[in-house]
């Protein structure tokens, strides 16, 4: 019963529902990859930490707001185009495993690179801490931060829908995700469909990393990794053939993230992976192909 | 014909894992520790292909087999005197049982069986995507769960005291019979059914294969040998839990993937080419003489170069070294003759 009163208590509520859009714009990132390149991209959290360490970088420097979410765009944006170009492009067309593997590869060799680099302790991003004060609405304290994060995640998720189904772009895109071989033939681009996906993506991680570094200013070569895990568990038992029930899957896992994080007694607190993972796993043997899916009848056999 | 061609399969990865015992003899004792290492990622990539190789599913569970069989060695064969000082908090009949070297790696090895065994039974109806992410949630469970139930183990200290038993020929006896395993499952009617279903899973229902079924076998057998390589490991360097999670699932997958992944010769090539690649790379990061020059690589520099190397040979060669075939004498003498 106190777990259910802690559960329902506004704050949580709110905190939940924040870090949930957050997931959501991660799920988006790795979900829209998915779909016109059926490729599960598990180096997505190094993005975010590349860009994290460009607004730490900047914050050191004392450089302007401004300059460094500049900065942590351009440095996510071009290691995404980088990304695209070296791995992505000549594995299109290989298996799902072979792809998803590197990926884990790339994942490596940015996380040891930011090791090197940065040492395992890291870097602090300290120019927009202050967003996590709070403001009071209707007698609940709501970090800004909470806020911001809603807001932003909505805006963001308007301005995708709009280009998916309002840009030629877009048509381009949702094609290429339902049949990327026969879209070719009509006459959509390849190369600059998943180029775009790539880069839409890469913006996201850029604006993920600007809310992540509010909430954890120490900015680690681990940073954003645990919660690509839990995002990437999400969007699978969400269902990775829609975009839309991806991204439900990702705000999902971060909302149930958020309430046993704040229901748990503290005493349990540390087992909160572990609660996490075994809910993934009752979903996905429930509902295989995703929560958020129709069923699809008969597999196909020939 | 066929017999001799079976024994060339079996001999070849024997002996390359022989090979590399034997050498690892005749150099130093620093360096042993590299051939050592080696051989216990053989065991352990070998033991992932039994399931990944033959069912064609990945799986990134298996380091949690791995570490359930280095958390069973591990505890069991810490000294009684020992165990209340590093864990004080353990239920009582572990902290009052201590086995030996070999029973304590068949502990090891039959814990890792019966956990893949259990987490096999509701997970093997899985696949695709959603059998690697439950393999992974499995994985993150056990590792949460292993860092902090301090009634168990030591939680996230490491666990010292625990004799070092094993050895350069401990480490090569245990390579050998788990080849010697894995060929002998992989050339069984089970591993023919399952490799079957790998290739065409609806024919294979259809000459009445059960998958699953199939799938459940290989998954508990791979887990056997996963934790008995748990064990060698454990009873060769005192580690903690976050050891064996995810820096060593993706070393080991990189190893099978690199190697080639349907195929036992693979996956020891696999094993030994990034062992050997890690090694000279981390005696260069400690500085190295070659041919007169000194090669010095800042620390840290070894998995920068392992995961370029990964991400390289998936490009260039998506199906592995050994492109994902068992050794042939006949292939050798065809490229010979090229």
């Amino acid at each position: 019963m106190n777990f259910l009163r802690e559960a329902l208590d506004l704050q949580v509520q709110v905190d939940a529902i924040g870090l949930g859009a957050v997931f959501a714009l991660m799920a988006v990132g790795i979900g829209l990859v998915f779909g016109v390149m059926r490729l599960v991209n598990f180096a997505y959290g190094q993005l975010i930490m590349a860009g994290a360490f460009a607004l730490a970088f900047a914050s050191e420097r004392d450089w302007p707001v401004g300059v460094g979410i500049g900065l942590c765009f351009a440095v996510v944006l071009a290691l995404s185009l980088a990304m695209e170009r070296v791995v992505f492009r000549p594995l299109r067309g290989q298996s799902a495993a072979v792809m998803l593997i590197a990926t884990f590869a790339v994942a490596f060799l940015l996380q040891s690179i930011a090791l090197l680099w940065f040492g395992p302790l890291g870097k602090t991003a300290t120019s927009l801490v202050e967003l996590n004060r709070p403001v009071e609405v209707a007698g609940v304290d709501i970090r800004k931060i909470t806020i911001v994060a809603i807001v932003t995640a909505a805006v963001c998720l308007t301005l995708l829908v709009v280009l998916l189904n309002r840009t030629s772009i877009g048509l381009h895109m949702r094609a290429a995700a339902i049949d990327a071989q026969t879209a070719r033939l009509l006459g959509v681009r390849a190369n600059l469909v998943s180029t775009v996906s790539v880069l839409i993506a890469g913006a996201l991680a850029a604006v993920v990393a600007v809310m992540l570094t509010v909430q954890f200013p120490t900015v680690t070569p681990t940073f954003a990794l645990q919660e690509t895990i839990l995002v990437l568990a999400g969007v699978v038992v969400g269902g990775m053939t829609r975009l839309l029930s991806a991204t439900l899957g990702g705000f999902l896992i971060g909302y149930a993230s958020g309430l046993l994080g704040g229901a748990l007694p503290s005493s349990q607190s540390q087992y909160l992976p572990s609660f996490l993972f075994g809910l993934v796993i009752l979903v996905l043997l429930i509902r295989p192909d995703g929560l958020f899916t129709r069923s699809r009848g008969l597999v196909e056999r020939v | 014909m066929r017999a001799g061609r079976a024994a060339v399969e079996l001999l070849a990865p024997v002996l390359l894992v022989v090979a590399a015992g034997i050498l690892g003899a005749f150099v130093s004792t620093t360096n042993e520790i590299y051939f050592i290492t080696a051989l216990i990622s053989v065991s352990t990539v070998v033991a992932i292909y039994v399931f990944v190789g033959n069912s064609g599913v990945l799986s990134f569970g298996h380091i949690s087999f791995f570490a359930v069989g280095v958390w069973a060695a591990g505890v069991l064969s810490i000294p009684e005197a020992e165990k209340p000082a590093t864990m004080p908090y353990l239920f009582h009949f572990l902290s009052t049982t201590t086995v030996g070297n070999v029973p304590s790696l068949l502990i090891a090895a039959a814990v890792g069986g019966v956990f893949a065994l259990l987490v096999g039974l509701p997970l093997m109806r899985l696949s695709g995507l959603a059998a690697g992410i439950a393999t992974f949630a499995v994985l993150g469970i056990t590792n949460n769960l292993l860092r902090y139930y301090e009634k168990i183990g030591p939680g996230l200290n490491t666990f010292s005291s625990v004799p070092e038993t094993t050895d350069l020929v401990q480490a090569t006896i245990g390579a050998v019979l788990v080849i010697a395993a894995a060929f002998a499952y992989q050339r069984s009617r089970f591993g023919r059914q399952l490799r079957a279903t790998r290739e065409d899973p609806a024919a294979a229902r259809a000459v009445g294969v059960s998958i699953y079924r199939q799938r459940l076998g290989s998954f508990a057998i791979s887990g056997f040998l996963a934790g008995l390589a748990g064990g060698l490991y454990i009873h060769f360097i005192p580690i903690n839990v976050d050891a064996v999670y995810l820096d060593l699932t993706f070393i080991t997958l990189a190893m099978l993937v690199i190697g080639g992944t349907t195929s036992l010769w693979g996956a020891v090539v696999g094993a030994l080419f990034v062992s050997g690649l890690d090694s000279v790379l981390g005696e260069m990061e400690d500085g190295m003489t070659v041919f007169g020059r000194t090669i010095d690589l800042p620390s840290g520099s070894r998995i920068i170069v392992v995961s370029a190397v990964m991400a390289l040979v998936l490009i260039v060669r998506p199906s592995g070294l050994t492109g994902g075939r068992e050794f042939s004498l006949d292939r050798l003498r065809a490229v010979a003759a090229r």
